[in-house]
This record gives structure tokens, sequence and C-alpha cells, in this order.
């Protein structure tokens, strides 16, 4: 499903910082991928490299048959088949929660307003905020807003999933019902990539974990592996800091 | 209401607070009292009796024959009348109110004779000056606004030949004062396009346009900067997650940024169609009759300064006020969240 082979990203500005080393990984479909390493280990370059949102330097990264580092792909078709949730959850604040589900079903899908309509009040129902529908996003609590951000991607109907620590920003008791809706959509079969630190989803609904520590992959295993024995000084180190 | 009580709750007695609003009128008084009394200083006699008639006054109308002839019928239908002539070489008919008639059936008329007289309002120098600076205001913020909008997505394009003609025009434009501007909009691009549209057989553009021109060009320039600024002010993850959606530059740029760039502006974009209102008082220069221009001919007409001055300066505000005003609403309504 994505296949990625020997990228590299090094930023220039403000200063030179290579965020991405020689990475290679190969994710099959219907497979949940926690990304896990310390902050500056280069993973949420790694996501953002996957529907281009920033571009690799060199290497090749497939996304089901599409070469995304190819200038002839249509880069928009691409990413309406890659779903992405942002940690700041960056919904629309002009739009209603409604509006923000339904938007870019018209304007990338072209769907009809009640083909969209029906789409939208099936994934408010999905994520559990159908009474706020009418809602502005400044209005809702980070929880929320996050779910209505999945909702929000998930109504392109994409293929993969990529989330850039989605429960990073959020309280502590909010966490909970963001994870719930992701374990639901892991469960369904969707492909997904997640940054982040929630060891417990982790071990929970990951089918691999990716460590990357200085923008370069240390260790990939089932999460029983990663947890109970690792191998690299590097990974054993960095999950005695969390735990 | 709520703000005033606001600001007295910042006193600790209410008597201070009102002392202090006493002091304010008292100042005011004082200003416009030792005006007053400069006045009657020099002399001035004061005759705003007089500034009426620069809004409206009651013009004679005179109908006048063409022909020579006689007058053939007189017929009276309601408040209309209607006079015929039957002179040599035909008849001809004049439309006039009844009771203004000043002739009589079979009376005999020579060309230019007096038929009919009556009285009609008409608009004075100051409400035509006025109706001008109006128009001049409106057409030229709808092109301001245009100019702006296509000025302010090239300036953060990084197309360069678009973002480079942006950056020119704007230092061009920010660099030279207004007055030179339109100066050079009417006698020098104007004479070049008059001379061209004469060419291919066009009939030429009056002042009015480069007016317009000058000041539309002038205002574009501000508001590509404010409308710059709106979009930047916009953060870089709105456009992240709407092309994380798949939308293209353009898409996320329409539904996304502009929108939410469009409520930010609005304040600066508010002052600056005030100023252009008030810079439309420099067009008098090319000749064209705009209210500062209107009030300088009541002033020779009527040797009357001081009342025409200031009635011209209140009109300004009457049209500075209203946009202001509608602007706030417009803001009220916008912030929705």
């Amino acid at each position: 499903m994505i296949d990625v082979r020997n990228i590299y990203k090094t930023f220039t500005q403000p200063h030179e910082v290579k965020a991405l080393v020689d990475v290679s990984t190969k994710i099959e479909p219907g497979e949940v991928i926690v990304v896990c390493g310390p902050s500056g280990s280069g993973k949420s370059t790694y996501l953002r490299c996957l529907n281009r949102l920033e571009t690799a330097d060199s290497g090749q990264i497939i996304i089901d048959g599409i070469d995304v580092l190819d200038p002839k792909t249509n880069i928009n078709q691409l990413r309406a088949e890659v779903g992405m949730v942002f940690q700041s959850f960056n919904l629309f604040p002009h739009k209603t929660v409604f509006n923000n589900i339904m938007l870019a079903q018209q304007v990338v899908r072209k769907r009809s307003k009640q083909k969209a309509q029906d789409k939208t009040m099936e994934l408010l129902e999905k994520v559990g905020i159908t009474d706020k529908s009418e809602v502005f996003p400044d209005n809702l609590s980070g929880g929320q807003q996050q779910r209505v951000a999945i909702a929000r991607a998930l109504a392109m109907d994409p293929k993969v999933m990529l989330f850039d620590e989605p429960t990073s920003a959020l309280d502590p008791e909010m966490i909970g019902e963001v994870l719930d809706v992701m374990k639901t959509l892991a469960r369904e079969g969707m492909t997904m990539v997640v940054v982040s630190h929630e060891m417990g989803f982790a071990r929970e609904v990951a089918d691999r974990v990716i460590f990357m520590d200085k923008g370069a992959v240390v260790e990939v295993g089932t999460p029983e592996h990663f947890f109970t024995h690792p191998t690299h000084e590097r990974t054993k180190l960095f999950l005695s800091q969390i735990f | 209401m709520l703000k005033k009580s606001k600001n007295r709750r910042q006193f600790n007695r209410p008597t201070a607070y009102y002392i202090w609003v006493g002091v304010f009128f008292l100042f005011l008084s004082i200003l416009i009292g030792s005006f007053y009394y400069a006045s009657q200083k020099i002399e001035y006699i004061w005759r705003w009796n007089r500034l009426p008639i620069y809004f409206v006054y009651k013009d004679d109308i005179e109908i006048t024959s063409e022909i020579d002839g006689e007058v053939e019928a007189i017929v009276v239908k309601e408040k209309e009348a209607t006079i015929t002539i039957k002179g040599m070489g035909g008849s001809e008919s004049y439309q006039v109110p009844a009771g203004s008639i000043g002739v009589e059936e079979s009376d005999l008329i020579m060309p230019g004779d007096t038929l009919a007289v009556y009285q009609k309002w008409k608009p004075g120098l100051l409400i035509i000056g006025l109706w001008f600076t109006l128009k001049l205001s409106v057409i030229a913020t709808i092109f301001g606004i245009i100019i702006g909008t296509i000025g302010g997505l090239s300036r953060v394009s990084s197309n360069p030949a678009l973002k480079w003609f942006t950056i020119a025009y704007i230092e061009l434009i920010r660099g030279s004062p207004l007055m030179v501007q339109i100066l050079i909009w009417y006698f020098v691009l104007g004479t070049l396009i008059n001379d061209l549209l004469a060419t291919y057989g066009f009939g030429r553009l009056s002042a009015f346009w480069y007016g317009v021109a000058s000041l539309s060009c002038f205002a574009g320039a501000y508001v590509t900067e404010i409308v710059r600024a709106g979009i930047q002010s916009i953060h870089r993850t709105q456009t992240e997650a709407a092309r994380s959606l798949g939308m293209s530059y353009s898409q996320a740029m329409l539904h996304i940024i502009l929108p939410q760039a469009m409520r930010r502006i609005l304040p600066p974009l508010a002052g600056q169609f005030i100023s252009l209102i008030k810079d439309s008082s420099l067009l008098g220069i090319i000749a064209i009759r705009e209210l500062t221009k209107a009030a300088r001919e009541a002033v020779t007409a009527s040797l009357q300064p001081f009342e025409i001055y200031l009635a011209a300066a209140a009109l300004y505000l009457v049209l500075t006020f209203t946009l202001s005003m509608y602007v706030q609403r417009l803001e009220r309504k916008m912030a929705i969240v």
C-alpha cells in the first residue's frame, strides 16, 4: 500500500537539519502502524512526506501504485485518497462543523449536495457529534474538534489515513474519545499511519511499531516485540523515559 | 450604554465622572464660542439662510416657441396642457403644466416668445457636488477592491512576473503624491488614450473616468497591501488542512483563506475607503465638479465661505460616517465565531 524507499529530507531553513536519512518502510493494506520516537526524530516529517506536504529530496514513495514524488502525478487527486489528521486539528473556523465536513466532498469529490449531506450525517454519527453539527469549531472542546477533523478526512473515502500526533494537544480526559474513534477505524480495516506517543494505543491496535531517531528508522517490530524485548539501546532508553 | 457604565466604574465617585463630562462640553462650547467671537471681530456676517439654495432651489423654466404663427388650440387635461401653434410650414405642440400658460388662443406668436413659465425644484451646487463625490467614490471603491484582490493574490504568488509587477506597482503608487498621479492620469495618459480612441473612431473619455482611474489605482495599491497582510495572517496550517483534503491552491484560496482573510481586513479596508472619499476632493483640479470644487464655486457665487465650507465638511462627514457605521455593522454580522 505504502512503499517508501530510501527517502532523504534536509531542511536548510533556518539552519541545516537532516530530518530524514535513508528511510525505507513498507506498509501493507489494512495495517496500522504507529511511529514513535523522541522529538526531532523526523517522524512528523516522514508522515508529511507521504502526502507531499513536504517534498522528500530523494528516494521514492509509492502509495497504491502512484508515485508521490513524480512531478507529473496529480497531487490533489492523490491527497484526496490520503486522509490526514493534524495535531492542532486545523478545522476551518469560518465554517460550521457540518460544512467543514461537506466542503471538500463537494469541491474535490464533486459530490451532489444530497450525497454529501448523507455522508456527512453518517460520519457525524460515527464520531459521535451529531448534536453539534451547526456549531462553529471554536465552540467545541479539543476532543470534539479532533473527532470532527477525523470525520472531515474520512469524508473523502481515503484509502490511507495519516495521523500526526492526534492526541498531543488534548487534555488528558479527552484523549480516550479520540483514540476510540481511531480504534474503530483500525478494526474496520483502514490502513493507518499514526505518529503518536500513546503506547497503550500502540499495544492495543498497532500491527507494527516503527521507532525513529535522528531522522532514521532504528527499529521496526510488532508491539509485542517492541515493548517486551527491544533490541536497540536507543529504543530501550526511549521506552524507559516514557514509562 | 454598557461601555459608559464600565468607564464610570473606573471613577471612585460618580460626581467626578460627571464633572469630567462637563469639562468636555465646556471646552467644546468655548471652542465654538471663540470661533464665533473671532468671526464677529472681523465683522463676518453669518447668513445661514443663504445656504439652502446651494442644496435645492426653485428655478424658473420658460417654454418658448420655435416657430412663428398663431395659437391654434390650448387643451387642458388635468394638470397637463398642450399648446398647439399653427404656422406657415405646419404646426407644433408644447406640453406645459396647466396654470403656467401665458398665452391665449388666436394669439400671434413670434419665434422665441414665451408660451409658459413655471418653477421647478433643482439640486443646488453642493448636492450636485455631493452626488459626484458619491458616484466617484462608489465606482473607485469597486475597482479598488477588484485591483486590490487581484494585486494581493499576485503579491503572495510565487510567480516572479506577478509578484514583481505588483511590488513595482505598489512602490510606484505609494511613492508619489496622489495630486501628481491625478495630473498624470488626465494630462498624460488621458491625452494619449483619448487620441488613440479618436484614431479608432471612438468617443473621448470624460475627466470623470480619469478621476475614477486615478483614485482606483491609488486605493488599489493600498488595498493590495491590506489583502496581502490579510492572507498572510491566516495561518499556514489552514492551507495545509485544505490541501491535504485534495483541494488545489485556488480552491483553498477561494474557500478557506480568502473568506477568513476578508473578515480580518474589513477594518483597515474601511479606513482605506474613507480616505478614498476624502481624497476625491483633489479631483477638482481636473475640472470634475465634486463636492470641494462645487463648494468653491458656491463660495465664488455667494461670498459666504464660512457657511459653505463648513457645510461641505459636514457633507463629507455624512458620507464617511455612514460608511464606517455600515462597516461596523458588517463586521458584527461576520463575527460569528
